[in-house]
């Protein structure tokens, strides 16, 4: 066992790039329950996203491709959820894991003759003298463009959901249906527009996996971040950085653990594996002690009675 | 004579099974305060659904100013000057009370412009209201204050209130009616929806009544008088329920220093209620909705367990007992929200029946069910309160509200209940229909049963009730003999004004 040979600077690095698929699928499905909406298939959506992702970017060579291609993947089967819970109003909690089934295996089917392909390089950034300075450099300022991507898209999601008209009405509607349709607005494609966001966010995670994190593919590589992300949410009483902040809590867990394991620590590897879960969960259940209030009408399902 | 305001001809709009509103015509004058009365489902709010155009109507015409008026949507009827203020409040608790008046608006201002207009608007008209409190945790009076604001803001040329003053205390509604009296004198019309017959005699200068989706007759309040109006409303002569003397045994249920939290979020906590019913007797108990109702009735029935000694049914300590243990001793209870707490909407009337009638009347078995005596004993509860159905097996959702309100209370007085609490055992219900309720409760009062209601109508208090107690932010008053009781007494109970400040107009 040696603990010295963690290397700090590379850990906090390395968690902010294990964090971002499960911040991304995170602000993705916050919007989504703030518009009142539970979508439980946030795994399947991100699986199609990496799968999509993988392939576009395979063909044409261009990580960038892929990454829109993933956003377009995850909106697209996340219509699938649309269609059967704002139109054909069935139930939301059955369709969203109908959703992740379906996102599952649909991804092993689309994936089969990508097994064992590598994927293009996206490459970090690079800016001069700020990527440069010791310490601060490497942590903050050499990463992927989809990292600041992400952060960028909690700030976005925050600062909209605070301050502008189109947040505050996506607010009222998961607040009160009924009363948002009394006043004139519409329930139902303002829930699809932030159904399709999520689906969108949902794919860039999954990309995020098998473009970046690990680039490459296997069947189910997602391996449970979507539900993580859905606890996260709940956890982080739906605000955006209560979610950032989980999700690098998570993200840094999970690296430090498998430092640790490197390190050959005394603790058997089962333990280490399952901490970030725990630690996570009992630090978000800690913080969401405050009123955490959900979206009133999380989960019900809205039909205009007249 | 000048155009009117808003003039309706032949409205008509049809739902699968009834007609909302049959060729209904009148016309609203400018800075005139115009009644609609009518009972529950007369199509009163159908009616002004399609005003606010919420619905669109089946054939007939609009006229605002001479003008066609057909608004495909509630943005385009305030864009041209109809404001509505609704009968269950559209408002988000969650949300602050200035972001509750900016989903309401179509142009909103800044939030920091919006709130000091939300304060002056609010000091002219003699409404106080603070922007940045949350709606959730303010009292139904000042909800509607939030609602009547959202409407003021946008200078409307039609104000529609739907049945406002159902939620206020006496105090209150005087406020109320001098913030619409100024709105009058400003030349806002006022369209004024309700059944409260006094108050339309006070406050507006026109009625038009509403029967059955039809329009039958046209009065002017002041000079008309409360009985006729009724009588136009119902069809026929009312009946009023009967009460024989009649003398009190001993306590039957003795509550002392009961304090609960309330189970839901934006509840109200119950603080340090007495009371105690006497066999026979009937304690009325009044006070404006969410000041601690649901959870009396929860903390009774058995659904919010209490120290055990807070409740006592004849000496026998039963706070800390459930539901199906009290109804065993004979302590039923009628919640007030029939679809999903009373009753469950998608079962049968007599698995319904089924559902709290099974310890007394002996519907089960060693776990197996009695399906036969089951349905007779809801078909006993259908032809015993003459409930209109074609028969036990339908799905209680299919029954209308008067309808179902029947069957759940008739369900508990067949049960020859010790003790009987009901929580707005007339809300929603037709005149008839009420009155027949309201019997119902004063025949098992006269056999020797303790019954506590739960209301929020005065008037249905006043008339069956021994005793009158209030409810105000989870306390409860003293129980005072209901007979020379006056109605500011009745509102001081209730908590006056509760501490809002009078309109200054």
């Amino acid at each position: 066992m040696d603990l010295g040979e963690i290397n700090p600077v590379l850990l906090v690095a390395s968690l902010m790039v294990a964090a971002t698929p499960l911040l991304l699928a995170a602000i993705g499905e916050l919007v989504v329950e703030k518009a009142g909406v539970l979508n439980l298939g946030v795994e399947g959506m991100m699986i199609v996203g990496a799968i999509s992702g993988f392939a576009i970017s395979v063909e044409t060579g261009s990580p960038w491709l892929g990454f829109v291609a993933a956003a377009i993947g995850g909106a697209v089967l996340s219509l699938l959820f649309v269609l059967l819970t704002q139109v054909a109003l069935a139930n939301q909690v059955a369709s969203g894991l109908a959703l992740t089934l379906f996102g599952l295996g649909f991804s092993a089917l689309m994936g089969q003759s990508y097994v064992g392909v590598k994927p293009p390089s996206m490459g970090d950034i690079h800016i001069p003298v700020i990527s440069d300075i010791p310490v601060i450099g490497p942590i903050l300022f050499q990463h992927d463009p989809i990292l600041y991507v992400g952060i960028a898209l909690t700030a976005a999601v925050w600062a909209t959901l605070k301050y502008t008209r189109v947040g505050l009405i996506l607010r009222a509607v998961g607040e009160n249906h009924d009363a948002a349709h009394a006043l004139g607005y519409k329930v139902i494609k303002i829930r699809i527009m932030a159904i399709l966001f999520g689906g969108a966010c949902a794919g860039l995670g999954g990309a995020y996996i098998s473009l970046i994190r690990v680039p490459q593919w296997t069947e189910g590589m997602t391996a449970g971040v979507g539900w993580i992300a859905l606890a996260l949410v709940v956890f982080a009483s739906w605000k955006p950085w209560r979610a950032l902040l989980g999700a690098y809590l998570f993200g840094g867990i999970t690296v430090l653990q498998l430092n640790l394991q490197a390190a050959g620590v005394a603790i058997p590897v089962e333990y280490l594996a399952m901490s970030p879960y725990i630690i996570t969960i009992l630090v978000l259940v800690i913080l969401s002690a405050d009123k955490s209030s959900a979206p009133a009408s999380l989960g019900r399902t809205f039909h205009a009675s007249h | 004579m000048t155009t009117p305001l808003l003039s309706l001809q032949g409205l008509t709009k049809a739902y699968p099974g009834v007609v909302a509103n049959d060729q209904v015509s009148f016309d609203i004058g400018e800075g005139e305060v115009h009644a609609l009365l009518g009972e529950n489902g007369a199509g009163k709010s159908t009616l002004v659904k399609m005003i606010y155009g919420l619905v669109k109507p089946d054939s007939g015409t609009m006229l605002l100013r001479g003008q066609p008026f057909a608004p495909p949507e509630p943005r385009a009827a305030r864009a041209d000057g109809i404001a509505m203020v609704f009968q269950h409040f559209s408002l988000f608790d969650a949300l602050n009370v200035a972001e509750n008046i900016a989903l309401g608006m179509e142009n909103p201002p800044p939030m920091g412009d919006l709130a000091s207009r939300i304060r002056e608007v609010s000091e002219t008209y003699g409404l106080p209201l603070d922007p940045y409190r949350t709606v959730g945790d303010l009292s139904a009076g000042e909800r509607q204050r939030v609602e009547i604001i959202r409407c003021l803001l946008q200078d409307p040329k039609l104000l529609i209130m739907d049945e406002p003053t159902s939620v206020l205390t006496p105090q209150e509604v005087e406020i109320l009616f001098e913030t619409l009296n100024k709105l009058r004198s400003e030349g806002t019309s006022i369209l004024y929806i309700s059944h409260k017959l006094e108050e339309i005699r006070t406050l507006c200068d026109h009625a038009t009544i509403l029967r059955l989706g039809k329009n039958v007759g046209e009065c002017v309040p002041a000079e008309t008088s409360a009985r006729d109006m009724a009588e136009m409303m119902v069809g026929s002569t009312l009946q009023t329920p009967e009460r024989s003397g009649r003398e009190f045994g001993e306590v039957a249920l003795d509550v002392s220093g009961l304090s609960v939290p309330s189970p839901s979020e934006f509840g109200t906590a119950l603080k340090n209620i007495h009371m105690t019913v006497r066999k026979g007797e009937v304690l009325g108990i009044g006070g404006v909705a969410g000041n601690g109702q649901d959870e009396l009735l929860g903390a009774l029935s058995g659904e919010i367990l209490t120290a055990a000694d807070a409740i006592k049914f004849n000496g026998q300590r039963i706070g800390k007992l459930g539901p199906t243990a009290r109804r065993k001793l004979g302590v039923l209870t009628a919640p007030e929200e029939r679809l999903g707490h009373a009753a469950a909407p998608d079962m049968s009337l007599t698995e319904n029946a089924l559902l709290t009638g099974s310890v007394r009347e002996g519907l089960e078995s060693n776990g197996f069910l009695k399906w036969a005596e089951t349905k007779s004993f809801a078909e006993k509860i259908i032809s015993a309160f003459d409930v209109r159905t074609p028969g036990p097996e339908n799905a209680a959702r299919s029954l209308s509200g008067g309808n179902l309100q029947k069957f759940v209370i008739g369900r508990e007085v067949l049960q020859n209940p010790d003790i009987l609490v009901v929580n707005q055992p007339t809300w929603g219900v037709d005149a008839a229909a009420a009155a027949a309720i309201r019997q119902a409760i004063l025949d098992l009062a006269a056999k020797g049963t303790a019954v506590v209601c739960i209301s929020q109508d005065l008037d249905e208090l006043m008339e069956i009730s021994d005793s009158f107690a209030a409810l105000n932010e989870g306390r409860l008053s003293a129980p005072r003999p209901t007979t020379g009781l006056t109605v500011d007494e009745i509102g001081l109970m209730m908590g006056g004004a509760h501490g809002m400040e009078v309109a200054h107009v």
